[in-house]
């Protein structure tokens, strides 16, 4: 089996701080648009070398969606960053009319997703974001996995043209993709090899799946680990392979199992190849304060969690 | 354009306005006629845009956006008129497949539209992106807003009201059409929004005030001196006090035909007081 290794963790927000700032120097139509959270964001690079397309617009998230969705009107690629839950939830109808019914070529870039944002509690854990996002027409939905992931998918969503939700998150963790993987919009990544069981994994989870595949191969269980950084549009096709050659699935990812990752794996494989699977998600809870690797760890969210899911799933064949 | 040819404009885009809202039994006359004389002024006479050649950029155009969506029938006639597309399309408002969707949408394709409007608050927003669009493109063109006087009661326009003027948005002319009514009842029963100048001017914008809106030299009037305020450093507001229901006897002093479609006697009333000056389409 594939091994991969961690070459220094990394924040995932650093990635798109990066990838952001590579952007700019790039492409002179790319405008990134922050509500009060640049540091947080990692935006202040864009910032100080672009300080005409960088737009602060305060503490007002939905102000921020409609300028964002305005500034397309000209041409600009706009890239909003602010936490996962002002991302979403609080301005929907706003990303909802402005953006997505209108069609607009807008990035909405959203850091501290999930449980790992930590100490700060539910009010800022979103955990329902993915769901929210992949249930508008057209949206696509990223959760890239690592430092170098998250670089690369920033990059790649300004060539694309249509609104799009990045999402990434607060805490470092593995840095185990290569530096130079171009990110591909809907493409799966197969990263181990395996007969028994097929885990796909997204976002912080899919680290934790590939430590599980270790702990699974010593205990002689093959595991084929799919990284799915694109919810949607949804590599149906690498799922429906992999789900072929084992004929079982677990599914793993830092948010409500109502709504996420799981569902939309579950609704392709009912459709064209039902086979067992098991959800690694939260189970319809609010999360709360603690330390990110506390709350992985309490919410089942972990490489343990993985391997129970991935034995689970086995004897249900 | 001659102020006899913009009211001609006006009488016949207020016998689309009914006769489109009659012929489906929903849409939004009141509010639409209470904005003719604006909105036929700002597109006939006051805008610089090319209706033949619609583009979503609308470089080195005028922009309009509409913000209180409700109004479609005003939007649409207008757009029409002014020939974005053609005034038989008129006749598929609101029925299935149709461009002219209930309210303004970018989705079909619709010339002249570039944002969707419905949900309300929305509009001064996107308004600001695009504004701040032009400057980056030295763009010295100007954008325009349409908002309801009710529709100030969303938190989203202040947030944007308050940024415009931080930000020294001043190719940027908002109208507020106060007609003093929403759909429970006046915006006083509802609720009361106190002095909206001294709000808007609190925020830092430049106010003009037009006590008759439907009046199309006031409106003209009122354009021109929004005009020469932009690029001052300054956002620029024009309260446009209006009579919702405007052109129409029986629609007018009341916030009862906001949303209400006429029927057929309704209809042939109201036409009888606006004469066929273009052509019905």
């Amino acid at each position: 089996m594939k091994k991969y290794t961690d070459s220094g963790s990394k924040d995932t927000r650093s990635g798109f701080g990066a990838g952001l700032q590579e952007l700019g120097q790039q492409n002179e139509n790319v405008v990134a648009l922050c509500a009060d959270l640049t540091g947080s964001l990692k935006m202040n690079a864009f910032a100080d070398e672009n300080p005409d397309r960088f737009f602060q617009v305060g503490i007002a998230e939905a102000n921020m969606m409609g300028i964002a969705a305005g500034l397309t009107i000209g041409g600009k690629i706009p890239f909003t960053g602010t936490f996962a839950n002002f991302s979403t939830g609080r301005v929907y109808d706003q990303i909802r009319q402005s953006i997505a019914y209108s069609g607009k070529n807008v990035k909405i870039c959203a850091s501290h997703a999930g449980l790992t944002l930590g100490e700060d509690g539910a009010t800022h854990q979103i955990l329902e974001d993915i769901g929210l996002m992949k249930m508008l027409p057209h949206m696509v939905v990223i959760n890239p996995c690592d430092y170098n992931q998250t670089k690369a998918a920033t990059i790649a969503i300004a060539d694309y043209d249509g609104p799009v939700y990045l999402r990434f998150g607060r805490p470092k963790v593995a840095n185990f993709t290569s530096a130079d993987a171009k990110f591909e919009i809907g493409k799966a990544d197969v990263l181990t090899d395996g007969t028994d069981v097929t885990i796909i994994a997204t976002g912080h989870l899919v680290w934790e799946a590939l430590q599980a595949a270790e702990a699974l191969e010593a205990a002689g269980v093959s595991a084929e680990v799919i990284g799915m950084a694109t919810i949607k549009p949804l590599d149906e096709k690498a799922i429906l392979a992999s789900a072929s050659k084992t004929g079982c699935v677990v599914t793993a990812e830092e948010h409500n199992r109502f709504g996420g990752l799981g569902e939309s794996v579950a609704q392709t494989l009912v459709t064209n190849h039902p086979v067992p699977q098991e959800f690694v998600a939260v189970n319809d809870s609010f999360g709360e304060s603690g330390t990110p690797a506390q709350l992985m760890e309490k919410y089942g969210l972990n490489a343990e969690a993985i391997v129970a899911a991935a034995q689970k799933v086995i004897s249900r064949k | 354009m001659s102020q006899q040819d913009l009211q001609a404009v006006v009488s016949q885009v207020r016998r689309d306005i009914v006769r489109m809202v009659h012929a489906v039994n929903s849409g939004h006359p009141g509010g639409s006629l209470g904005c003719v004389e604006f909105l036929t002024t700002l597109y006939f006479d006051h805008m610089k845009h090319d209706p033949k050649a619609f583009t979503m950029d609308g470089k080195g155009e005028d922009l309009f956006f509409l913000s209180n969506g409700h109004i479609s029938p005003v939007m649409y006639s207008i757009l029409a008129r002014a020939g974005y597309f053609e005034v038989s399309e008129m006749a598929t408002f609101r029925k299935l497949n149709t461009r002219l969707q209930g309210h303004p949408t970018t989705h079909e394709g619709l010339e002249g539209i570039r944002i969707a409007s419905g949900s309300l608050g929305q509009g001064m927003s996107v308004a600001i992106g695009a504004a701040e669009a032009k400057k980056l493109n030295d763009d010295d063109r100007l954008v325009y807003t349409l908002h309801g006087d009710g529709e100030l009661q969303e938190g989203q326009v202040w947030e944007a009201a308050m940024y415009a003027a931080a930000k020294k948005i001043d190719n940027l002319i908002s109208t507020v059409d106060v007609n003093a009514k929403q759909i429970d009842g006046s915006t006083d029963e509802v609720l009361a929004m106190g002095s909206i100048q001294a709000k808007f001017e609190a925020f830092g914008w430049h106010v003009i005030s037009v006590a008759k809106g439907n009046d199309l030299s006031a409106v003209k009037h009122a354009l021109v001196e929004a005009t020469a305020a932009s690029g001052n450093g300054q956002p620029v507001c024009i309260l446009l006090h209006t009579e919702m229901g405007n052109g129409v006897d029986f629609m007018m002093g009341t916030h009862k035909w906001h949303g209400v479609a006429p029927n057929d006697d309704q209809l042939a009333d109201a036409l009888s007081q606006n004469p066929e000056t273009l052509g019905d389409y």
